[in-house]
């Protein structure tokens, strides 16, 4: 941890009116690393997916870009960051094809004019969809009539699309089948490789420990703990999500990068 | 987990009965069987998954025109047919600029008095000021895209429902009307002013409508013609030349036979080659540039349009400033065609009949639907009806109902369409 993180933050706070959704959080996630985020229902975590990508800024606190402090007020900072996100809902517009979907935000233009074959080609060669293995029809089809699992393959394509630093997954496979989810956990090993950092967001425990490298644990809004993946046992992590080990040793490992300071 | 991951199997299994593709054959991008068997397929696809587009509307026009022709033989003839075409251009740019809102899922009610407003701003300060023309006409533009931006702030920024702030707006805009109106209440435009000439000027010469159908028909084949070689090259999903030439022959044709039909009576009106550019124009603005890509996006999914960076709000104000200046040039039109501005100006009707008309069109209330042509079917849909039932006598009083039938069928079949999407797995 000697290192300046790639995306830090610090104190994150934010209120929903009398609810303290988010409260001093702290989170920090380096290039060619995989953070997992979880958490119960309702601890936060999308919450503070939101914070990062701009989309419901906070209330408080800070966040570091390459230990620089910048300002994510707009999804469209955090996009100029280079932080790109897949969301569990609302990816995607149904009214556009695949290809309008790939390229919303930063479409590919010939004097001012809507270049589709030259989308349409570089959605071909970067074989974007082919990512999860999804099929997908055709890229001309609306979304609209695509299965979850080929939704979800467009809208994680569309994140890569921008060749962002930072890639943000919330719940990335609630919607997809077994041979897609071990893909996908493939894909996210090779995106580590190329020294992204992934911010994972699950509930899902095996996948968790199949590719994260480090474990952050939201509970009720506040920080409950980070841990190493290789040396913690999926109880420890479980009794942390669900409050059972609220303790001195939780509380030591909870900020690991203050010690070495 | 597993009741997921059984799931997502079923979606895939789903999506290959929706897209109806051989399994054997790579249904990933790109992919279509060549050729006008593989155009035609498609579109029986779609049109069973309820992407009628604009089927309906063409259906209905050759239904009204047959109707009335039985009726009355005047129908057709090029005289009517000739008025048709101009009576349809007032409602027709105000049908056109509320496409932009519906787009975003919304709704402008409010385009009938906007248009009533701005020709009786153009009428006071043209022909009770003395204001020279042109100056006249852009103030009543820019009365028309001021108020739909105010709306339209109300709107996006403060969050009041459209159909709230435009409705107020129906009411506060017809009221303002009759204020600038004044006590005469009617006020008759010069009879050789610009406006007054948007509606009486024909080009005589034959060669201008026929040239105009053969340039129409031209610079199609050359898009497509292009479009298709650079896809070609790159290798992506493209047209074969067959079907560019099938496309091209039917907008020929339909060219041609309206220029003949025109050249039979006085010729090409001013005013339909101006609807005709308008629709052009903004059709290219809604299709082709990125301002209409994200007018696109935020009707199939405004947070999900912002999440990717849109900037919503810019866009939604814009959307409806776009829908007061257009209301405003169509209310130029309507008046510049009765060559008076009065206190029935921009009148309720004028509202039903271009949501009507945009509907019918094909245009989606739902939003992320349809695009300026078929506000031009619509419209034409639309006036075909109206200018029939005054051709055969019809009372106003039924003709109300008639058109608020048609209305009400229109949206029926959009809901329809809609419910038939989703139950393909569409879930729009």
């Amino acid at each position: 941890m000697t290192t300046t993180p790639l995306l830090a933050l610090r104190g994150i706070c934010k209120r929903f009116g009398a609810l303290h959704a988010l409260t001093r959080v702290e989170l920090e996630i380096n290039a060619g690393e995989v953070v997992a985020l979880v958490g119960d229902n309702g601890a936060g975590k999308t919450t503070l997916v939101k914070v990062i990508t701009g989309a419901g800024p906070a209330d408080e606190g800070v966040i570091e870009w390459n230990g620089r402090p910048v300002r994510i007020a707009r999804p469209r900072d955090a996009q100029s960051l280079g932080i790109a996100s897949v969301y569990q809902e609302l990816a995607l517009c149904e009214s556009l094809d695949v290809v309008g979907n790939l390229f919303l935000g930063h479409e590919i233009c010939r004097a001012g004019v809507l270049d589709e074959v030259a989308m349409e080609r570089r959605a071909r060669e970067l074989d974007l969809l082919d990512v999860l293995s999804v099929r997908i029809p055709r890229t001309r089809v609306p979304v609209a009539s695509l299965s979850a699992g080929q939704r979800q393959a467009v809208a994680i394509a569309r994140a890569l699309l921008s060749e962002p630093k930072i890639l943000i997954l919330d719940e990335p496979t609630a919607a997809l089948g077994v041979g897609q989810t071990a893909h996908f956990l493939d894909l996210i090993e090779r995106l580590r490789e190329h020294s992204l950092g992934v911010l994972l967001i699950s509930h899902n425990l095996g996948d968790v420990k199949a590719v994260a490298d480090q474990v952050a644990v939201l509970r009720l809004g506040r920080n409950n703990g980070f841990f190493d993946v290789l040396t913690t046992s999926q109880e420890q992590i479980v009794s942390s999500i669900t409050g059972a080990t609220d303790n001195a040793v939780t509380h030591r490992k909870t900020r690991p990068w203050e010690a070495t300071r | 987990m597993t009741g997921t991951e059984a799931s997502g199997d079923i979606d895939r299994n789903r999506a290959g009965v929706v897209t109806g593709r051989p399994s054997a054959r790579d249904p990933r991008i790109g992919d279509r069987p060549p050729g006008l068997k593989g155009h035609a397929s498609d579109f029986v696809l779609r049109l069973r998954s309820g992407e009628l587009g604009w089927v309906p509307g063409v259906c209905a026009v050759i239904v009204i025109w047959t109707t009335f022709q039985l009726l009355d033989h005047h129908f057709l003839s090029p005289r009517n047919l000739s008025n048709l075409s101009v009576d349809i251009v007032g409602t027709g740019l105000i049908a056109v600029g509320l496409v932009f809102v519906l787009l975003l899922g919304e709704i402008d009610l409010s385009v009938g008095a906007v248009s009533g407003l701005a020709a009786a701003v153009f009428a006071v300060l043209n022909v009770n000021s003395g204001m020279p023309e042109w100056l006249a006409v852009a103030t009543a533009a820019l009365v028309g895209a001021g108020i739909g931006a105010l709306q339209g702030f109300f709107f996006a920024r403060i969050g009041v429902p459209a159909f709230v702030v435009t409705l107020a707006g129906l009411l506060v805009w017809n009221g303002l009307m009759l204020y600038v109106l004044g006590a005469n209440g009617t006020i008759n435009l010069h009879a050789n002013g610009l406006v007054s000439v948007l509606t009486e000027r024909y080009f005589h010469n034959r060669a201008v409508a026929y040239g105009l159908a053969a340039v129409g028909a031209a610079a199609y084949f050359l898009a497509s013609y292009h479009d298709e070689r650079r896809r070609r090259a790159a290798r992506v999903s493209s047209r074969s030349l067959g079907e560019i030439a099938v496309r091209t022959g039917a907008v020929a044709v339909i060219g041609f036979a309206a220029a003949y039909v025109l050249n039979r009576f006085e010729g090409l009106p001013l005013a339909l080659l101006i609807f005709l550019v308008s629709v052009v124009g903004l059709d290219f603005v809604l299709r082709r540039t990125r301002y209409g890509r994200k007018i696109f996006a935020i009707g199939g999914g405004a947070e999900a349009a912002r999440l990717a960076g849109v900037n919503v709000v810019w866009i939604r104000v814009s959307a409806f400033a776009v829908s007061g200046t257009l209301a405003a040039f169509g209310g130029l039109f309507l008046a510049s065609r009765v060559a008076s501005v009065g206190q029935t100006s921009g009148s309720t009707n004028l509202l039903i009949d271009a949501i009507a008309a945009a509907v019918i069109g094909g245009v989606s209330l739902f939003g992320g639907r349809g695009t300026p042509w078929s506000a031009l079917l619509g419209v034409l849909v639309v006036q075909s009806i109206a200018s029939g039932m005054v051709l055969i006598g019809v009372q106003t009083s039924v003709q109300s109902m008639i058109t608020g039938g048609v209305l009400l069928a229109a949206v029926v079949l959009d809901s329809l369409s809609r419910h038939s999407r989703k139950s393909h797995g569409v879930v729009l």
